[in-house]
């Protein structure tokens, strides 16, 4: 149907689904932002943080900095698994992708077990919005690698049944976006919220 | 490289297209359309109903879905709007035709014509919801405060945007940029059914015990996030979940735009021969795309805040959240959000006045750079919705500069509108009637805006009906006759068929004279202190304070009796619509001798839009071009070879 309109793509620097991934990336960037400002609102708005309530919580910072290591990680061998589809190196494609997804699933066990602990030690969300607001900013976070994952097995599945080449990989290239926004979003929320 | 690998997508897009027809084909060959054979590209598919007129994919249909959507809620909103009118005007009289009264309710006997109604639709559990919100047949306050909060609600999120942007945007942009179709169909088509479940969740919202959202369509806190304060429950949780998902549907929306917008313009059309419309609806699909997630990320706070026990927004003994922080995040994108409501109502305009003024529309970069000033400085203005809530008084006249400085713009474009209908050969078509009323009303609304940008003079009158004056004006007065211009206007191309003029005319004038009885005596009220989301005027105390408003009394019958005409006047537009759907006059191709993409099309428009891409030679406006025969000048049509130019 669109065979005598290939003219038409003449003019894209970008295909339409790479183009849609930025966009969304866009409506991401400020879903985090109102979520962001909430913090720092929080935040400037109490001069003891965590509040006398829970002075002894200490967020886990040595842990989720390994964490941290792990995603960042997770980042690179997602950008060198595009590299090899583009190279037409299938098997590095698949091999690159199982260990992103490994990594990124390791990411969310570290910091569900990390959560667990604070909720012993009696943060949780009703902790006031110190407890609220952290829960609720790292978990959107969460979800959203979450997200990522579920994705990202769908391209390994795609991958394993060689679908994708060094002409034909739109699926590896707009999840790669997705995913390195999602690493790279990660240590500004880290320094932010274990630091501040 | 880059280049093979665009060509290998749309390959792949292709054949999963290809794919996906097949199935319905080998599904349904016995459904014939003979009557859409202009396909004139060669893959031909006959469709199912259910695939061509429920989950369409072809961006024209699922355009007039979000119009009917847009017009069912118009009259589920408008519906509200007058149940609390006759509240203001008459606050202890039984409500006519509905209100029942008190011996039908305590044992059953029938006394009114409304009870007789009552007792023959609705069973007896019905009766238990009357006596909560009608005791008597008179409105609560509570009531009054859950139907006020819907109206604004529903006819925000439920028929301003999907009308201007659902409906006009799926229908225009594809057609007028000259490609076959939305960069994404199956997500516009998520995008509407989303709509549809977000109004569907919104409307149980009015039977769940404990009535709807009660704390205005702004939501705010501590009324919206501790139930103690208004009563209700599982509605402001319902409220803010429809929400949400409306925010999916407008995100998909959005990211399909702007993606068909940047990717999908026919050869030779260059942004700057978009017409006007296409660039409202493009800046205000980025204006949705990063406003609505600001308040999905308050909305989901205000849910953590009723469901598990959070305190973002409300205070308590140990220090707690913020109340004013839902109002900075709320009107970070509500005032987007306001400019969403108008940007595509100027574009229509544009393209209302331009064509009926058989003129170019007057300078139309600065149109375009208007647009993206209005759209940037709709991002700092946010405050001025704030001046009395106790914020800094130091941003105060940091929100008033910026506020003001919105009307630059604002009058390019007034001028501009001025401009282009100055000398030219106006035709006094209904479109061009609500073209013209669109300016007018806008300017009446615009200028109230400047007063209320004035923190000194906002002091005074915030809060009262000088406010609900303004908004009508520029959503009312504005978009929704831009609205009802772009129905005329664009009818006989989405349908094949005229609409009735002489009922379109009829509804139109009843509209105008309505709407300005309507909502201009509300300036009045509103400087003469009549506050607004007060259920009871005739009140001569609220709690110690002695009020103003039963001095307004007159008026306000007034005001609500010219309501009353303006709602039953859009039965006609209605009966109009569907009435010309099945019975109008057919119309040919191009009858308003317009030059833009979307007139080039077959009429009705198939499957695919044009036989050919069309190809764009010229700007969108080029009416009574000096030295030519016709007055206009299709965008298709090339450029004289240069030896032969002069005269």
């Amino acid at each position: 149907m669109i065979h005598s309109e290939l003219e038409l793509s003449e003019n894209r620097p970008l295909s339409n689904a790479k183009l849609g991934i930025l966009i969304l990336l866009g409506a991401e960037t400020m879903l985090f932002a109102g979520l962001i400002g909430t913090f720092l609102v929080f935040r400037m708005g109490n001069d003891l943080w965590p509040p006398l309530s829970h002075a002894n919580i200490q967020l886990p910072r040595v842990v989720t900095g390994i964490n941290t290591v792990l995603l960042i990680i997770s980042g690179y061998t997602m950008f060198l698994a595009q590299r090899a589809v583009q190279n037409d190196r299938v098997k590095d494609l698949r091999d690159y992708l199982i260990f992103t997804g490994a990594l990124g699933l390791l990411f969310l066990i570290i910091q569900g077990s990390e959560w667990i602990q604070l909720i012993q030690k009696g943060l949780t969300l009703q902790s006031g919005v110190y407890g609220g607001i952290f829960y609720v900013l790292i978990g959107c976070h969460a979800v959203h690698v979450l997200g990522a994952v579920i994705w990202l097995i769908i391209v390994i599945g795609k991958a394993m049944a060689g679908k994708y080449s060094s002409i034909s990989y739109t699926g590896v290239e707009t999840c790669t976006i997705y995913w390195i926004y999602v690493v790279a979003l990660w240590p500004v929320l880290y320094f932010l919220v274990y630091f501040a | 490289m880059q280049e093979n690998e665009n060509i290998s997508h749309e390959n792949n897009d292709d054949d999963q297209h290809e794919h996906a027809h097949d199935d319905n084909d080998a599904e349904q060959h016995t459904h014939e359309h003979d009557d859409d054979g202009q396909h004139a590209h060669a893959h031909h598919h006959e469709e199912s109903f259910i695939s061509k007129y429920i989950f369409s994919l072809d961006h024209k249909m699922i355009g007039k879905q979000f119009l009917i959507y847009g017009l069912i809620m118009l009259f589920v909103g408008g519906g509200l709007a007058l149940l609390f009118r006759w509240k203001l005007a008459y606050p202890e009289k039984p409500l006519p035709f509905i209100g029942v009264s008190q011996q039908y309710l305590d044992d059953g006997e029938v006394v009114t014509g409304a009870d007789k109604r009552w007792e023959r639709i609705f069973d007896s559990e019905k009766e238990e919801w009357v006596e909560v919100n009608m005791p008597a047949g008179v409105m609560t306050d509570a009531f009054y405060n859950m139907l006020f909060t819907m109206h604004a609600t529903i006819m925000v999120f439920f028929v301003v945007v999907p009308i201007l942007v659902g409906a006009f945007g799926n229908f225009l942009i594809p057609l007028m940029i000259g490609t076959r179709d939305m960069a994404f169909p199956v997500l516009n088509m998520l995008s509407f059914w989303l709509a549809v479940l977000a109004a569907i969740v919104m409307a149980v919202g009015f039977f769940v015990p404990d009535g709807h959202a009660a704390s205005g369509w702004t939501g705010y806190a501590p009324l919206s996030a501790d139930p103690q304060w208004t009563g209700v429950g599982w509605g402001q949780n319902l409220w803010a979940i429809s929400l949400l998902i409306q925010g999916f549907s407008s995100l998909v929306g959005s990211i399909n735009y702007i993606t068909t917008v940047i990717n999908m313009r026919a050869p030779g059309m260059t942004f700057f021969r978009l017409p006007l419309v296409i660039w409202s609806l493009f800046i205000v699909a980025i204006l949705l795309l990063l406003a609505f997630p600001v308040l999905s990320s308050a909305l989901a706070l205000l849910i953590f805040d009723r469901l598990a026990g959070t305190t973002f927004f409300t205070t308590t003994a140990e220090g707690g959240g913020d109340p004013l922080l839902w109002q900075h995040l709320f009107w970070f994108f509500g005032h987007p959000e306001v400019y969403i409501l108008i940007l595509p109502g100027m574009g229509i305009a544009s393209e209302l006045i331009a064509v009926n003024s058989r003129k170019p529309i007057f300078g139309y970069h600065s149109m375009v750079y208007a647009m993206i000033a209005i759209a940037f400085l709709g991002w700092i203005v946010w405050g001025h919705h704030m001046f009395q809530s106790g914020m800094q008084p130091g941003m105060g006249a940091f929100f008033m500069t910026t506020t003001m400085l919105i009307a630059v713009p604002s009058a390019i474009k007034t001028f501009n509108w001025l401009g282009t209908m100055f000398k030219g050969s106006i035709r006094f078509t209904t479109p061009m009637l609500h073209g013209i009323a669109f300016v007018s009303m806008f300017v009446i609304g615009g200028l109230s805006g400047i007063y209320m940008a004035n923190t000194p003079v906002d002091i005074f009158i915030h809060d009262t009906y000088y406010i609900v004056a303004h908004i009508h004006y520029v959503v009312f007065g504005g978009s929704l006759f831009a609205i009802f211009g772009g129905i005329v206007f664009w009818f006989p191309k989405m349908y094949g068929r005229y609409m009735n003029d002489a009922l379109n005319k009829i509804h139109f004038w009843i509209t105008f004279i309505a709407f300005n009885c309507t909502f201009f005596p509300m300036h009045i009220l509103g400087v003469g202190g009549h506050r607004r989301r007060i259920s009871n005027p005739l009140a001569e105390t609220v709690g110690d304070v002695v009020t103003q408003e039963s001095l307004f009394a007159d008026m306000n019958i007034f005001i609500t009796m010219s309501a009353f005409t303006l709602g039953f006047a859009q039965l006609i537009l209605v009966f109009n619509f569907f009435w010309s759907i099945y019975k109008g006059k057919v119309a040919e191709k191009n009858p308003w001798h317009v030059t833009t993409l979307e007139w080039e099309a077959p009429t009705p428009v198939p499957h695919g839009n044009f036989e050919q891409i069309p190809t764009v030679h010229r700007g969108p406006y080029e009416y009574s071009v000096p030295g030519e025969e016709s007055d206009w000048i299709p965008q298709t049509q090339p450029e004289p070879a240069p030896a032969g130019g002069g005269d």
